[in-house]
């Protein structure tokens, strides 16, 4: 039953071959055995689960049943969910049990969707490899030794896994690209403002967003038209139409163009890695689409824009956590000073400390100028290549990221190491544009991600390319070893 | 030496919205402590701010009021300090581009010329919570009471044009009324609606280069202002004169003990680190937006002034105090439409009203006697039907809640007697009572004869128990008396 694709579960159940009990508990059960193999449930709503299975399958023996009606999924633990406790991977909310459900959240539980529980991410979203959330690492289910990505690590094993047809994540800088390409399955970015930010913890608020991670393309769209809404709670979020995703996954990508930015293909960039991604683009253009080179000649500044501009915004976003309102406070503080002070040394791990206090210098006075406002300078810029490079292209592809997974603790001390890991991600979270990563390929066992990114709000072409490409290959129909 | 004063005045004003600045929750004031704050106003993880249009629109008006340009972008920023009161760690508001740019106020200096205060700018911003160390707290225990938390403000920032406290008073009083005239603001100053601080430097007289400049926060009054100006400018110039230097700090001032102390100098400010708050869009003002709040303005208290004087013949005077304070003019306006006497209404609003009002600390909108009540007691003076001396009785009984004019007259017997023929009577009757009064008033040299009035006044009034008309009574008795000479 877990080897059926999201859209096969919704016509599974709504032909009644299983009923929605049959099949949360079945992956409730795979959550309980294998789990302990990944580490990337970190909350399992069990009893709640059940519940709103054996409501989905009165609606749909009623013949009431919404899209999703009796789906199980996983949420990524930034999303915060009403009576179950959201920690964000942080020790500052271990104890957080919202009253009040995110956006998507609820967007899900309109359309019927089941929630298994809650999956393992990076600390407050920062991170690339899954190893500084509060709960633990995650292991790839592809290679154990191996870090699954970040900060959507845990989301994205668990459907590597078969824990649960579908999950939801978010991409501040590519934390929904980079652990899809890296436990080999699909995932979706899409434009800024598509998708509510409402009850979705900040981390760079200009920059995130939520998307969805399913094992194909034709899944992340059935995902998106759940997810993707207008919502007067975002002020962020952009009132235009949302279509509905999986009408367009079927036209011909005949004389549509691609642009190959030169940039992608540079040093740093894995051989394995590159050939993989030549080989799907050469599918392309077998299917009739044109590869046309293109350059995004600001890309190289996007890391350290990014490095400036993120922590600059978390910076903020993250003083709420004081201990005064809610979350983690110290114990006997002994003044004001001292509760803050500890209080959030100790509730926040290193990884997010170094970025406080990043965003905090760029932000200070005499320093803003020369980073945050030339960041800022920056960002226009990167915008403005894509701005030129969408005027003579429909799409552009290149790798998601440089390499496959590395393994554990081997970028653990040169944090821009890690930095380099969303080198090709960031770029269009600095933009505000959509972008796709879908497996194309595998190296020494690892699975290697293809990154589609398109204009604004054409989350539609980005999906139609990507099933295109699973039509006529089958990477994503592959399973690490051990998952049947 | 000589001295000049240089006062520059931030003004905190509180918008009159329903709700706050970035949230649906109630900015009623007195509410048990946080039972109006929402998730929002807790800063709970994931919320986010959508902006009031209300609060937009107040924040216009008022740019529109002082004449000042209303920018087409405004940008909120964050502000980024800890506090307990501070929710989320930063105060959202505008820094690089408020929403009012440069105005001007008139004021009446002191001389009685207009004056002109330029303002630097007005932006909006959310107000924070209250810190709690008194009450029902365990022990060394703070609270923090969110209520006011994202209440909306405009702070309006005046550029140092005012040269001494009256004239600081002065615009305060004018903000004052301009923001309840136009409705963006209750006014009430002991809730906080209204809050300055104020920054002073003294300068040798002549000198165009400002001294350093001291600034005295969080002042809710009036009278406050004027004591904490007054004092920190003899503060500096006593430092000045003593061979000291002024130190840049912020002050506070407490107005129960009348002390100031710093609370912090410049070298411990701290950073505010402020940037653009990726949360919010920048505020777009169209110039569509701005035509239709023109239509809607109400009236400000400098054509207000000019509309009493017209109107209701008041003196420049009568109809400056009048309009100043606009539920004051309204009430007064109330009074006037019903009693259709402006002078008396006028001399009642302005006198015996406003005194009771002030002892009590209440404003006009929460008068025990309204104004249709008090325009009953003005038909009454009107028509003579009651004294100066009872009307004053009336108004006291009125404030009781005793009671409409005409009730109060009735229950304690009030009316004036102005029948002539019972009048007479009653002279006469005094007259005959007391024949050596008689003779002394008859054997008075001229000019002496009308300081002997009192005496049989006196009894005539007690005789009508306080109800006789006394200026029909005094005509009386002197035709009476002249009749025996």
């Amino acid at each position: 039953m877990h080897n059926h694709t999201l859209a096969e579960l919704v016509n599974g159940l709504r032909n009644k071959t299983f009923t929605s009990v049959e099949l949360t508990t079945h992956f409730l059960t795979r959550i309980e055995q294998l789990n302990p193999n990944y580490n990337a449930v970190i909350t399992v709503t069990r009893d709640q689960a059940l519940d709103a299975a054996s409501k989905a399958d009165q609606r749909i023996a009623a013949g009431d049943s919404p899209a999703l009606c009796g789906v199980p999924i996983l949420h990524k633990d930034i999303f915060c969910t009403h009576g179950v406790r959201t920690s964000c991977g942080s020790k500052m909310l271990d104890n957080f049990v919202p009253p009040y459900n995110a956006t998507v959240v609820e967007n899900f539980h309109r359309d019927g969707a089941v929630m298994l529980g809650k999956t393992n991410m990076d600390e407050f979203a920062m991170g690339s490899s899954n190893e500084t959330s509060f709960y633990g690492p995650v292991n790839n289910p592809w290679a154990l030794d191996s870090v699954p990505g970040g900060s959507s690590g845990g989301s994205a094993a668990a459907v590597a896994a078969r824990l649960a047809p579908a999950a939801t994540a978010t991409d501040t800088g590519g934390s929904i690209r980079q652990p899809a390409a890296l436990c080999g399955i699909s995932g979706l970015k899409p434009t800024y403002g598509r998708v509510s930010r409402w009850g979705m913890i900040a981390f760079a608020s200009s920059l995130d967003q939520a998307g969805p991670m399913a094992r194909t393309a034709e899944d992340c769209a059935i995902l998106l038209n759940s997810m993707a809404s207008f919502d007067d709670k975002d002020s962020t979020s952009v009132d235009s139409v949302v279509p509905d995703y999986c009408a367009s996954l079927n036209n011909p990508l005949k004389g549509k163009k691609i642009g190959i930015p030169r940039e992608y293909f540079s040093e740093g960039l894995h051989a394995g890695t590159e050939r993989a991604v030549q080989k799907a683009l050469a599918e392309f253009e077998a299917q009739g689409a044109k590869l046309v080179e293109i350059s995004l000649p600001s890309s190289a500044l996007s890391v350290p824009a990014y490095y400036v501009i993120a922590p600059a915004e978390a910076s903020a976003n993250l003083s709420r956590f004081d201990g005064v309102k809610y979350g983690y406070r110290c114990d006997n503080p002994k003044d004001l000073q001292d509760m803050y002070c500890r209080t959030r040394s100790e509730g926040f791990g290193e990884e997010v400390q170094r970025r406080i206090m990043i965003g905090t210098y760029c932000l200070s006075a005499g320093y803003y100028d020369a980073y945050y406002g030339k960041a800022q300078q920056v960002r226009q810029l990167i915008q403005q290549d894509f701005v030129e490079a969408f005027k003579s292209v429909d799409l552009i592809m290149g790798p998601t990221c440089p390499s496959p997974a590395f393994k554990f603790g081997s970028k653990g001390d040169d944090p821009v190491a890690m930095y380099l890991e969303d080198i090709y991600t960031i770029a269009t979270n600095l933009a505000g544009l959509p972008g796709m990563s879908i497996p194309c390929g595998m190296v020494d066992s690892k699975p290697v991600g293809l990154q589609i990114i398109g204009n604004y709000f054409d989350e539609s072409l980005v999906l139609n390319a990507a099933h295109q490409f699973q039509q006529i290959t089958d990477w994503h129909t592959q399973a690490p070893e051990g998952i049947e | 030496m000589n001295w000049e004063t240089v006062i520059g005045l931030e003004v905190h004003v509180q918008l009159a919205t329903k709700s706050k600045i970035f949230s649906g929750a109630s900015t009623a004031f007195g509410a048990e402590p946080n039972s109006q704050a929402c998730a929002i106003d807790l800063a709970m993880p994931g919320t986010l701010p959508v902006v009031n249009k209300q609060a937009i629109e107040y924040a216009i008006l008022f740019g529109l009021a002082i004449d000042a340009d209303i920018c087409q972008e405004s940008v909120f920023e964050r502000k980024n300090y800890f506090y307990p009161d501070l929710p989320k760690g930063y105060q959202t508001t505008q820094l690089e581009k408020p929403i009012v740019g440069p105005g001007q106020v008139v004021i009446q200096a002191d001389n009685g010329e207009e004056k002109i205060i330029q303002i630097h700018h007005a932006h909006l911003e959310e107000d924070a919570g209250k810190s709690l160390h008194e009450g029902d707290l365990p022990a060394g225990t703070s609270g923090v009471d969110l209520n006011r938390a994202g209440t909306p403000l405009i702070e309006i920032v005046s550029e140092p044009d005012m040269s001494n406290a009256a004239e600081a008073v002065a615009f305060a009083k004018k903000l004052h009324s301009i923001v309840t005239s136009i409705g963006i603001c209750d006014g009430e100053m002991s809730q906080g609606s209204m809050r300055f601080d104020v920054n002073v430097s003294v300068k040798p007289a002549g000198s165009t280069e400002l001294g350093t400049r001291t600034e005295t926060k969080n002042l809710n009054s009036f009278k406050f202002m004027e004591d904490a100006i007054e004092l920190e400018v003899e503060r500096q110039i006593d430092l000045l004169e003593d061979g000291g230097t002024v130190t840049q700090e912020t002050r506070l001032y407490n107005g129960d003990t009348k002390v100031a102390k710093a609370m912090r100098s410049k070298e411990e400010a701290n950073d505010y680190r402020y940037f653009p708050c990726p949360d919010l869009l920048p505020v777009i003002v169209t110039d569509d937006t701005i035509d239709r709040l023109k239509k809607t303005m109400p009236e400000l208290p400098d054509e207000r002034v000019k509309r009493f004087i017209s109107e209701y013949q008041l003196s420049d005077y009568d109809a400056n105090i009048l309009s100043a304070d606009s539920a004051m003019a309204k009430f007064f306006e109330q009074v006037v439409e019903q009693s259709n006497n402006a002078k008396v209404s006028a001399n009642w609003v302005m006198g015996d009203v406003s005194a009771a009002l002030n002892n009590v600390g209440l404003s006009f909108n929460k008068s025990p006697v309204t104004a249709s009540q008090l325009a009953g007691l003005v038909v009454r003076i009107d028509d003579n039907s009651i004294s100066g001396k009872m009307a004053k009785q009336v108004f006291e009984a009125m404030w009781q809640g005793e009671g409409s004019a005409d009730e109060v007259i009735q229950s304690r017997g009030l009316k004036q007697v102005s029948d002539s023929g019972a009048l007479e009577k009653m002279v006469a009757e005094v007259l005959d009572a007391n024949p050596a009064m008689v003779q002394d008033y008859l054997s008075s040299e001229e000019g002496k004869r009308k300081k002997k009035l009192g005496g049989f006044m006196g009894q005539i009034m007690k005789a009508s128990k306080g109800q006789a008309n006394p200026q029909q009574v005094t005509q009386i008795l002197v035709s009476k008396l002249e009749e025996l000479l």
